[in-house]
């Protein structure tokens, strides 16, 4: 096939880190080439010098055979080559279709044709298999259609080859799925797309080829076919990776944390968990799979205090906890990994250190008498969890705004894990996190399991979940609506349990039990 | 009761509240475009007062109101794009330029009031643009006195309204506007050019604001009054707010507080309390921003300056 694209000794010196060293890259007409690497390896650097948002220091880009100049998104736009940002470009009180004609639109005189505009997006929706209502505002859509609005963004400005980067971090698996054949379709019409991503599963369920970068520097390509999940992830890291968590047969003790009950409505009034008993023992892992929004996330917060339930008990080592409030939960004996490191685990802009103590800065060690804070027991507990929990760089003073997002939930786990605490419940633990980080993570929490921790695991990566845990609850609509040992559970099962089907209606190895 | 509601409700008082509405309506569109392009504008009051003293200035100094008029005009939009570059440019705090340039515009009025008139408090009295009668609507019964009869600023005010409302929801450059003020960086990455739009739609609100303070001074009296404005730039910003950033809801917000201004006038002359009766229009004011504050969603980017990558 024909080489479309061409990046040639691609160099970008950033102050302190030489991001693109030497980088040669090409993408062939109609193929989906995976760009792979850990969070600061180059992929981010490379495609925006691509997209004409940085300047190379030195290289070349050859589009379509001729040598080009990109010096800004609009140099790009009329290469016909697009990006949809992690972080959408959309103007959310707009409508689709206006946010996709802005910039370029259909004029008629001083106005816009708006009619036109509509029927231009719904041609393309159609050609393309994109469904999408043109007239719909985009704070209406799903992050999945508001991606695809930014798809389509891009092709009404003519993109042959198109530039995604990380467009899976954001969507829930089905969104994945969708994507996925979105991308078929796409290099179906002879699109090219350079598909960014760290996850290896991805990379091989849909790439053609895929280029590995690692610290600023091209690891290698090759044909998807002809690599595995182990060797890739050799490459990404540099070194051997374990995609397999080890660990010992779990030895159960008594109950931790029993949930009785438990009904928790959000503020419209909705029922998001509504009736949820459960136990977790000490040395054991109680994994939660489900897809996200099916009152996980209501269940965890309600467990560490953070919202009220409406009904329904909680005991915490025999201890109604039940309305506690959440420092109190703490003190208790519970460690809380959240979901979303940024708005419930970390303040950004306070140091690392500081953040290590988030929760404890009320007590011995770090606080002295009349609510003096020790500055020496802060600085000594963070140069020892810094090493510990291999936060890189390794600097406690800096803020934990500047920290990639592995390094950042490893202050989390640091802070959360160090104290030892009875009940340890990790909600998404490795979202949007290498996959060293991730490993060292899941070593971890099987270290806190060993200990004699009860753990309770939410993740909405069946991976993790299977990897990870002893026993395995399957939450559906607010409800847990099966617990399997983890003998018995094994992917196909649990994603016909995690759609709404019944256990008792699963037959093993059958291919269509879920109906639609 | 009959009584009552004919005092509140009667073509004087509606044709006032018309009257009382269009120094707000200039103020409260250029407010809007303004805002729409994320730039915050408390300095309207001040960009109002300059224009009504150039207004005067102008009049004086050629015997027209309107070549006044057109002098408050430009005097706004140079206030307006000064508060551009600062808030732009230079990226200061756009509520603390807005605010000196209320300051600095109440000093400098005063100021060449003394110098230019030697008068305190008052200027002379200056040509001023008169009332017309719009043929066949004046006849019209009821409608008649209410619209028929007006200055041609009041009907250049709702023209603008309706211009306004065209150019934000229906032209390129509306849109353009809209996503600057919302998502700038979205706008940016689709090659707008977010500083060109703010700088003309900031310039264009304080040319808005400086016709709004000259239909004070050579349309409503003749004459420039220190501080004659008196927070009315701000009754417009509440309009704005009101409004939802919306032309045709600002026309609806200031024909209420238009309302408010006008009955106060009425009820004074029935003997109750002066104080009191002035209190209305704020009052009234402050009772709907309560009201409807949990409902009115400024465009995202107002008041944040916006820094291009690279």
């Amino acid at each position: 096939m024909a080489i479309v694209l061409e990046m040639k000794g691609i160099t970008k010196q950033f102050p302190g880190v030489l991001a693109n060293d030497r980088i040669s890259f090409d993408v062939e007409e109609g193929e989906i080439h995976a760009l792979v690497g850990e969070n600061g390896s180059g992929k981010s650097t490379l495609m925006s010098i691509l997209y004409g948002l940085y300047r190379a220091d030195a290289g070349e880009i050859h589009v379509r055979g001729q040598r080009v100049q990109i010096n800004e998104p609009r140099d790009a736009i009329n290469l016909k080559i697009g990006m949809v940002f992690q972080h959408f470009m959309l103007v959310e009180p707009l409508t689709v279709a206006e946010n996709i004609v802005l910039g370029s639109e259909i004029k008629r005189g001083p106005f816009l044709d708006y009619d036109r505009a509509v029927a231009e997006v719904e041609r393309l929706s159609e050609s393309y298999g994109l469904k999408i209502d043109p007239r719909a505002k985009i704070q209406d859509l799903s992050v999945g259609l508001q991606q695809r609005v930014e798809i389509l963004k891009a092709l009404y400005r003519g993109a042959e080859i198109l530039i995604l980067d990380e467009p899976t971090a954001v969507l829930t698996p089905q969104e994945v799925d969708d994507l996925m054949e979105v991308m078929h379709n796409l290099r179906a019409k002879g699109t090219s797309i350079i598909f960014i991503t760290h996850k290896i599963r991805e990379v091989l369920a849909i790439s053609d080829r895929v280029t590995v970068l690692r610290r600023g520097k091209k690891v290698g390509t090759k044909a998807t076919a002809d690599t595995n999940p182990q060797d890739l992830a050799e490459m990404m890291v540099g070194r051997e990776v374990l995609l397999q968590v080890e660990k010992d047969e779990a030895k159960p003790g008594e109950d931790v944390l029993e949930v009785r009950d438990l009904v928790v409505k959000d503020s419209r009034g909705a029922y998001k968990v509504n009736g949820v008993s459960l136990t977790v023992r000490r040395g054991e892992i109680l994994g939660i799979a489900g897809v996200e929004g099916n009152g996980q996330t209501e269940l965890v917060e309600c467990l560490a205090g953070l919202i009220h339930p409406e009904s329904g008990q909680v005991f915490l080592g025999g201890k109604d906890i039940t309305d506690w409030p959440p420092l109190r939960i703490k003190q208790a004996g519970l460690g809380y990994v959240p979901e979303d490191r940024h708005r419930r685990g970390l303040v950004l802009d306070y140091s690392i250190a500081d953040n290590l103590i988030l929760g404890l800065h009320t007590e011995a060690p770090f606080r002295k008498r009349f609510g003096v804070q020790d500055f020496k027991a802060i600085r000594d507990n963070a140069g020892k969890l810094v090493e510990a929990f291999d936060i890189r760089p390794p600097y406690p003073h800096q803020p934990a705004r500047k920290l990639s997002g592995g390094n950042q939930q490893k202050v989390v786990v640091a802070r959360e894990f160090d104290r030892n605490p009875e009940l340890l419940i990790c909600a998404q633990p490795t979202r949007g996190v290498d996959i060293g980080a991730i490993e060292f993570i899941h070593q971890q929490v099987v270290a806190q399991r060993d200990r004699g921790a009860a753990v309770l695991l939410v993740s909405a990566e069946l991976d993790e979940i299977l990897s990870l845990s002893d026993r395995i609850a399957v939450m559906y609509n607010g409800k847990i609506v099966a617990v399997l040992p983890r003998e018995e559970a094994d992917e196909h099962k649990l994603g016909f349990l995690m759609l709404g089907g019944r256990l008792e209606d699963y037959k093993a190895g059958g291919g269509n039990n879920v109906a639609g | 009761m009959w009584d009552i509601i004919k005092l509140l409700v009667n073509t004087t008082v509606l044709a006032a509240t018309l009257r009382m509405a269009t120094p707000l309506l200039f103020t409260a569109v250029g407010g809007i475009f303004s805002e729409r392009s994320g730039v915050v504008n408390i300095g309207l009051e001040g960009m109002m007062l300059i224009g009504a003293f150039t207004a005067v200035a102008v009049s004086y100094s050629t015997g027209s109101a309107w070549l006044g008029v057109l002098g408050a005009l430009l005097a706004g939009a140079l206030m307006g794009f000064i508060h551009g570059i600062a808030s732009i440019k230079y990226r200061a705090n756009q509520v603390v330029s807005g605010t000196a340039i209320n300051i600095f515009a109440g000093g400098l009025t005063v100021y060449l009031q003394r110098l230019i008139f030697n008068m305190a408090g008052v200027s002379p009295a200056v040509p001023r643009i008169a009332d017309v009668e719009l043929p066949l609507i004046s006849k019209i019964p009821l409608i008649g006195p209410v619209i028929g009869k007006q200055n041609p600023m009041v009907y250049l005010a709702l023209l603008i309204v309706v211009g306004a409302h065209i150019v934000i929801f229906k032209t390129v450059w509306g849109l353009r506007l809209r996503s600057v003020g919302e998502h700038p960086g979205a706008a940016d990455s689709v090659g707008i050019n977010v500083y060109k739009t703010r700088y003309v739609a900031v310039t264009l609100s304080g040319a808005l604001a400086g016709v709004g303070g000259a239909y004070l001074s050579v349309a409503h009296l003749s004459r420039f009054v220190e501080g004659m404005t008196a927070g009315r730039g701000f009754i417009a910003l509440a309009a704005m707010i009101f409004g939802k950033w919306n032309p045709l809801g600002a026309l609806g917000a200031c024909l209420f507080f238009g309302y408010a201004d006008a009955l106060q006038m009425r009820l004074q002359e029935i003997g109750i309390p002066t104080q009191f009766v002035q209190m209305l229009p704020y009052i009234l004011t402050m009772v709907a921003l309560v009201g409807l504050i949990g409902r009115a969603v400024a465009p995202k980017a107002s008041g944040e300056p916006y820094v291009k990558e690279g």
